[in-house]
């Protein structure tokens, strides 16, 4: 077993840690932070499904986002939307056999990749060109958005112009599922590509990227409006009222 | 009139254009400190304690763990920018400090630098900087530069809301001595006295008992505004601004006459003569709940059936969206302290009431005779205050707090007309001086905040002769009041809504 493999393999194996125990940790404490107020932004559903239908709109179709800022919306649309698809594409070299709806799946994958760099670099564009956008800007921001652009266009560059033996590359990740190492292919590429994945699984629990569970535990979307109707209560709310009713 | 520029008015467009940046342009406007007599009868220390970055550290922890709001918030910006433009004091003064995100990074880089690993091994590459003494300047100048309007936080892709970072900032402050007068010595006269002004029960029945003769004297009928009425059906809870403030106290006679031809017995309080909440705007849970209190033993104390709520927009807030938490004002409690209450209230009515919900019933019913020739000298317009809008309800659907408020208005006035889509209903643009910053060492920011509203405003007097805006808040109105002029625009433009309701009810015919 060559070095690289070794290295490349433990790294995944932290970086799924970091990635896998930060997230659980994080949305641990978002779940057992309680909310004592109601304050969904109103108008709001009066019902839990109403709630979902909410949440989904802003999950799948940025509801608020597009309301906001069409370009932003168009752009960063655009990149989450690909960036779903290609990461549904890469799950064929975590499995076998490969599920049918996989294998379907795998043209639109590749013209995805195109359109998440081309998202990415609309927002990135924003980012330096307009004013106000720029000012809010830190350098992680931008740091963020070349990584994911590295990645991506990393990505293309194995599928176009520099091709890599996939079966093996396969063969390394199910390796890695099944503890049984198998060896890596050398291609710069390649590496240069799992390396900046590697990058960003670790830092998505430590950055902004939490926006991803955050979104779900907002208590302006998630909330049903029903104040009226039901005493809303949180565990260090009620001790206030032990010893004065 | 002023050393500072008024902002310009562009009739072309709904929404004011975005500004080129002036970064730091209001970083001098900070609000009085409160002394320690407004300090500590809350409870806060009365100057900035010795160790303050510790204890404001130490606090931002302690909030941390008790509002899922804030650490959320906190973790989730993505800095996308879309909540950029939408902040109407960004607009008004183009200090990107105003922009909701960057006033949200003010907290949030000393969150990073503290309670974050990014923030604490590479500070530079996040953003994140110590509590100095310039930062904690920074947080007293911007965060009394939010009206907590919320308006932010419709736009966020997240829901962010800025106003909830604000709270939390202002109750740091004032953990570590430094507050603001303004709401602090409110909060002191509303839970030693019972309302915002001071204004004792004596002075209170005084100015109830004139206004009960001027009615007589305008009409001709006995209209009865009654306080500490035992067993009366409803008990008032109005902002004090009504009993004295113009065109508020028009507002009071309007609910006194609908109660009065709608035969309902209804009572304020002395006690509890303040709907108004000021513990809100500071973010303390507990001075909030302390002055909710109030409401829940006089509504006991009176015996009362129903409790309704006057025309006021944070107060609306607080008692739609809170009461129930904070004192047990609503339904469905399964605990003693919220039952306790809840048993002695009519389930046939919501709890808490807005006035506006139980006049346009009574219109629905009609049990009230409506002549709106008696406006026919306005076009009315109507301002949705902010907090109403976007963190409460009316009726029982979604958007009832747009719809029957004009409902209302729409019944008592044959012409009336909406301003700009995006400056009204859910998007509206706040008054410029809710969230505690109706002061006047605050006119700066009230002035420039105001540009928006005043735009939208100034487009439908123009086109559509406009010459009333409504509003249901006590603090709208006396912005309103104090900023139009500088406007160029009469200030006896601004209404209540039932001050329209008030000049078009004939009292006495009912059927
Ligand atoms: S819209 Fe929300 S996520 Fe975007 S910059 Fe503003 S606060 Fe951050
Ligand atoms: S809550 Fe309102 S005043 Fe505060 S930042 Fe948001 S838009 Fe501006």
């Amino acid at each position: 077993m060559s070095l690289l493999t070794v290295v490349f393999a433990l790294l995944f194996y932290v970086a799924t840690l970091i990635l896998i125990g930060g997230l659980a940790y994080r949305i641990r404490l978002y779940a057992k932070t309680p909310a004592p107020l109601k304050i969904p932004t109103m108008p709001a559903p009066t019902t839990k499904s109403g709630v979902v239908v909410r949440m989904a709109s802003e999950v799948v179709l940025f509801n608020s986002l597009f309301k906001s800022n069409k370009w932003i919306w168009i752009f960063g649309w655009m990149f989450h939307f690909a960036l779903l698809l290609v990461v549904l594409r890469h799950l064929r070299y975590f499995i076998e056999p490969v599920w049918t709806w996989v294998v379907l799946i795998q043209p639109f994958g590749i013209y995805a990749g195109f359109f998440m760099v081309l998202g990415l670099l609309g927002l990135w564009a924003r980012r330096l060109f307009v004013e106000r956008i720029r000012y809010i800007s830190g350098p992680s921001d931008h740091l963020i958005l070349a990584l994911l652009v590295a990645i991506g266009v990393s990505g293309l560059m194995i599928k176009f112009v520099f091709p890599t033996d996939i079966v093996a590359v396969k063969a390394f990740f199910l390796g890695l599922m099944r503890f049984d190492l198998q060896p890596l292919p050398t291609d710069p590429m390649l590496l240069v590509h799992l390396l900046l994945v590697a990058v960003l699984m670790i830092i998505f629990p430590i950055s902004k990227l939490l926006h991803a569970p955050g979104i779900f535990f907002s208590p302006t979307r998630n909330q049903v409006d029903d104040s009226r109707e039901r005493r809303h209560l949180a565990p260090w709310a009620a001790k206030l009222e032990q010893g004065n009713d | 009139m002023a050393d500072y520029e008024i902002p310009k008015l562009n009739p072309e467009l709904d929404v004011p254009e975005i500004p080129a940046l002036e970064p730091d342009k209001m970083a001098g406007l900070k609000p009085f400190v409160a002394a320690p007599a407004h300090q500590e009868p809350l409870g806060f220390p009365g100057e900035l304690v010795d160790n303050w970055q510790q204890v404001a550290i130490d606090k931002m922890g302690e909030l941390l763990g008790k509002y899922r709001s804030l650490q959320v918030y906190l973790d989730s910006c993505v800095k996308c920018g879309a909540c950029t433009d939408k902040c109407h004091y960004f607009l008004g003064t183009n200090d990107p400090k105003n922009m909701p995100v960057a006033r949200q990074d003010l907290l949030r880089s000393v969150y990073r630098r503290h309670f974050t690993f990014a923030g604490k091994y590479f500070p530079k590459l996040v953003g994140a900087r110590d509590l100095t003494e310039e930062v904690l300047d920074e947080w007293y100048s911007y965060f009394h530069q939010c009206s907590q309007c919320r308006r932010c936080s419709v736009y966020c892709p997240y829901g962010i809301d800025t106003a909830e970072i604000s709270m939390a900032a202002r109750e740091i402050m004032d953990a570590v001595g430094k507050g603001q007068k303004y709401c602090n010595e409110i909060l002191g006269k509303v839970l030693k006295i019972g309302n915002n002004l001071g204004l004792p029960e004596p002075a209170l029945v005084d100015t109830l008992e004139g206004l009960e003769e001027d009615i007589k004297m305008d009409t001709g009928v006995d209209v009865r505004l009654p306080v500490d009425v035992k067993g009366a059906e409803v008990l008032l809870i109005t902002p004090s601004a009504d009993f004295f403030a113009e065109p508020h106290i028009d507002g009071l006679i309007g609910y006194a006459k609908v109660f009065h031809q709608a035969g309902i017995s209804w009572t304020l309080s002395s006690y509890a003569s303040e709907a108004g909440n000021f513990g809100m705007f500071i973010g303390s849970y507990d001075t909030m709940r302390k002055a909710a209190l109030r409401i829940r033993q006089a509504a006991l104390e009176l015996g009362v059936k129903r409790i309704v709520v006057g025309e006021c927009g944070h107060a609306w807030r607080v008692a739609y969206s809170f009461w129930n938490t904070l004192t047990g004002v609503g339904a469905g409690a399964d605990d003693p302290f919220g039952q306790m209450l809840q048993k002695q209230l009519d389930p046939r009515y919501p709890q808490p009431q807005h006035i506006c919900e139980l006049t346009s019933d009574l219109i629905d019913r009609g049990a009230l005779k409506l002549d709106k020739s008696a406006n026919d000298h306005r076009v009315v317009t109507f301002h949705d205050s902010c907090n109403v809008a976007r963190a409460t309800r009316m009726g029982d659907r979604p958007g009832g707090q747009f719809e029957i408020p004009r409902k209302v208005i729409q019944s008592v006035c044959a012409n009336y007309v909406d301003m700009a889509p995006d400056t009204i209903r859910q998007n509206t643009f706040c008054c410029g001086g809710g969230g505690g910053l109706l002061t006047d060492d605050l006119m700066e920011i009230r002035v420039k905040g105001a540009m928006p509203r005043m735009q939208a405003l100034d487009q439908v007097m123009n086109e559509n002769g406009v010459n009333t805006m409504a509003s249901i808040c006590a603090i709208c109105k006396s912005q309103f009041s104090k900023v139009l002029p500088y406007y160029d625009k009469p200030m006896h433009m601004i209404a209540s809504v039932h001050q329209l309701v008030s000049d078009s009810i004939i009292l006495g015919a009912k059927e």
